[in-house]
């Protein structure tokens, strides 16, 4: 079936099986592979992207889904190639990443909910991240690096 | 996980997705948020070979004040019945019920319709739902009618929806400013409940019920009746599991459940004030 897709701001039109699922369709298809596979099951948020401004986990959304919407993945976040969007210079700051694989999902969750709600308290920030798996850090330096970035004192 | 290979046809009202359902029967499926349908066609568990994407249909999403009730379109999400004014004002157990489904990413896709639809005994709002009263509006290739919820979930992930009918519109009663209270426990972040409690006055009389307690959401009508006859909520709380048939898992067995339902219904009659 043929779609089109906005995606990272660049409208994309192409024929997919219906089945495809929306990761594989970003990764396969158009070669945008930060966004990554953890669990496959719903589970861990590594691939989190937004439709339309929001979270989504797009191993579970069809890629037909998004026909006629915006996605935005981690490669389309940061303003230009030599600089990075603040949630990821957060996230480098207050080192709230190791392997960095939940990275992208994540970064991509915690830009969502401050969307939603610009100045979160710490227990909002580890609620509204909890679709989102971490097996390195311990959650601490990456719940630092989005309140830091939504301005408040983290020191 | 693929899915197996089917047809995708998108829907733009009602009538064409009761229309392209009853053309092509049994082996289809409609499609709201996806977020049960998918995850269980990626497991080869459904395997239809028609999906009907409803999620177009974008006259169904409202929250409505209807006077003495509240209208709420199929596909309204559960974000939006979570962060709704009009809920938090007139039926606040709904608005918080809605933000404790799953997490962010689940709650921006999955639909009260297709929550509702699903009946899974283990999900939160169906056994709200339940517990508010209220009634739904099915539309099939005859008409609309209306389901009371007290009708509605007939078994294990069955309701009284018939294949060639479509949810579209959740009626449920205002209870503004009345007692009420959820208790969802679970060991996970994102998890269903191992056993939830919702209760909540409606119109002076506290209603209350059970997620997880048997093959459908289950009104606990022996506390509601020990309730009415003056039981303090630790004496009416005893009641919880009476009649129930919890179902055993990797979590827990019934035994177990059945003491979670008398514990986590005392903490909510408790807390919510609700007696
Ligand atoms: C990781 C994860 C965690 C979750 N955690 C929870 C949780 O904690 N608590 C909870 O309650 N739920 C949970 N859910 C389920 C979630 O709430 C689902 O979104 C919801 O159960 C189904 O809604 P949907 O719109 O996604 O339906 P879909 O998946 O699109 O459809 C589900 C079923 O209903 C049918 N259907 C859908 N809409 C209609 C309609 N209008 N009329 C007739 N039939 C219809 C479909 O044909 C299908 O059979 C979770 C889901 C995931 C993926
Ligand atoms: S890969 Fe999608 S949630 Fe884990
Ligand atoms: S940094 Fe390794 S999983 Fe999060």
């Amino acid at each position: 079936m043929e779609i089109s897709v906005t995606v990272n701001g660049a409208n994309q039109s192409s024929e997919v099986e219906p089945r495809t699922l929306l990761v594989y369709y970003l990764r396969d298809e158009l070669g945008l592979t930060g966004t990554n596979v953890g669990c496959d099951t719903s589970s861990c948020g590594a691939c989190t992207v937004h439709v339309n401004g929001e979270s989504v986990k797009s191993c579970t959304m069809l890629a037909v889904q998004a026909d006629g919407q915006e996605v935005t993945t981690i490669e389309g976040l940061a303003p230009s190639a030599d600089e990075l969007h603040p949630m990821q210079q957060s996230f480098q700051d207050n080192h709230g990443l190791q392997c960095g694989y939940c990275t992208p999902g994540m970064v991509m969750a915690a830009c969502s909910l401050l969307d939603e709600n610009p100045s979160p308290s710490e227990a909002e920030v580890r609620e509204g991240l909890e679709g989102n798996l971490c097996r390195c850090t311990g959650y601490h330096n990456i719940v630092k690096a989005v309140l830091a970035c939504s301005g408040q004192d983290v020191s | 996980m693929i899915p197996a290979a089917f047809d995708y046809k998108k829907a733009n009202s009602a009538e064409e997705a009761i229309a392209l359902i009853a053309e092509h029967g049994d082996e289809a499926k409609l499609l709201a948020g996806g977020h049960s349908l998918i995850p269980m066609m990626k497991l080869r568990l459904a395997v239809p070979s028609v999906l009907v994407d409803i999620a177009g249909v974008d006259d169904l999403s409202y929250i409505d004040d209807r006077d003495d009730h509240i209208a709420i379109g199929a596909l309204a999400n559960h974000r939006s019945l979570e962060t709704s004014d009009l809920l938090i004002s007139e039926c606040p157990v709904l608005a918080h019920v809605a933000s404790k489904v799953g997490d962010p990413q689940v709650r921006h896709r999955g639909t009260l319709g297709g929550s509702l639809a699903h009946s899974d005994p283990a999900s939160d709002l169906p056994a709200v739902v339940l517990a508010l009263g209220g009634s739904l509006v099915a539309q099939g290739p005859n008409g609309e009618r209306e389901i009371a919820v007290a009708d509605f979930f007939t078994g294990y992930f069955e309701s009284a929806l018939s294949e060639d009918e479509m949810l579209t519109e959740v009626r449920i009663p205002k209870a503004p400013g009345s007692s009420w209270n959820y208790q969802k426990f679970n060991r996970r972040a994102q998890d269903w409940a191992i056993v939830g409690v919702a209760a909540v006055e409606v119109q002076g009389a506290t209603q209350v019920s059970l997620v997880n307690m048997g093959s459908t959401p289950l009104r606990a009508s022996g506390v509601e009746a020990a309730l009415a006859g003056g039981a303090s909520a630790a004496e009416a709380a005893e009641a919880a599991a009476e009649g129930t048939e919890p179902p055993t898992d990797l979590n827990a067995s019934p035994e177990y459940r059945s003491h979670l339902a008398r514990v986590l219904t005392r903490r909510a009659l408790e807390a919510g004030g609700v007696s």
